[in-house]
């Protein structure tokens, strides 16, 4: 029988990789016992979902923002240079 | 895409941050989440693309070609923020010591506390409030944790890229997640479910 320290790295490795078959049962009777692994994996679906939810606000705030003025006319005067060194 | 096509390659330097710029720099924001990094990221990426004109196939767009190599200085970014901790930080070698296992499990692996009930996941994951408990919660993870678990739930890197470019074995990366994992676990038991008043 899993304890509750294995079911919970189980649980956290299930994002990463697929479980095997003995690994997937193990899981599967644990839950069937044990409430708070239950709320284990409820927590972890909360956070990943929480993550596309951040993500997605990420993408959102980044489509309404612009290089500065300052950051352009930087990065122009850079590319010059390098442009320049490189006729040399 | 339509990009107009001066030369028979790649086109002209000095268009490219005139035209691909802003294109350039919302996505770079979008993954590094910083103004300054962006803009960096953009003016490596510009830089490099005026190295390797010559290799531009003229196959893609050169906004995809350009993006391509984005991607690239992005993800150096990362690795350079993961790899950055001094390997005598306390969090590298809390995390050997496996500190988060110890707190939440008694010695014969059953949890210490009763974990509390968040409620429906997909409800819970859209409140507001709760967004803001997990930011806060993510910042204060230990650096090297808060960046591996950016690169693997937000940049959607799959596990064999990220142990590749950081040189770490799978096992070791599934603890780190899960170290990650149940750290923004008990700080949000502790911060956000306390002023939620939801905790059974």
């Amino acid at each position: 029988m899993l304890t509750c320290k294995d079911a919970s790295h189980l649980l956290s490795e299930r994002q990463e990789r697929p479980l095997t078959f003995r690994e997937r049962w193990g899981v599967r009777l644990h839950l069937w016992i044990c409430e708070s692994c239950r709320r284990f994996e409820r927590q972890l679906a909360t956070i990943r979902q929480a993550m596309d939810f951040l993500r997605g606000r990420a993408e959102a705030e980044a489509q309404g923002s612009d290089l500065s003025p300052e950051a352009r006319e930087r990065i122009r005067q850079a590319l010059a240079e390098e442009r320049g060194r490189a006729k040399d | 895409m339509n990009e107009p096509n001066e030369d028979q390659a790649a086109g002209s330097p000095e268009t490219w941050l005139d035209q691909h710029g802003t294109a350039l720099y919302r996505y770079a924001l979008a993954k590094l989440r910083d103004p300054h990094r962006a803009e960096d990221a953009v003016q490596e990426t510009l830089l490099a693309a005026l190295g390797a004109r010559e290799r531009f196939s003229g196959g893609a767009s050169v906004r995809t070609w350009l993006i391509g190599i984005l991607k690239h200085k992005v993800m150096d970014e990362f690795r350079r923020q993961v790899r950055e901790v001094p390997l005598d930080d306390p969090d590298d070698a809390a995390e050997v010591e496996d500190p988060a296992d110890r707190g939440d499990f008694d010695p014969s692996g059953h949890w210490r506390d009763r974990l509390s009930d968040w409620g429906n996941p997909q409800e819970t994951a859209e409140r507001a409030e709760f967004i803001a408990f997990l930011q806060r919660c993510l910042d204060g993870l230990p650096h090297r944790l808060g960046h591996l678990f950016w690169l693997r739930e937000v940049l959607e890197q799959d596990t064999e890229t990220i142990c590749k470019d950081l040189d770490i074995t799978p096992t070791n990366l599934w603890t780190l997640l899960y170290r990650a994992r149940q750290g923004l676990r008990r700080c949000l038991e502790s911060t956000w479910l306390k002023g939620a008043g939801l905790a059974g």
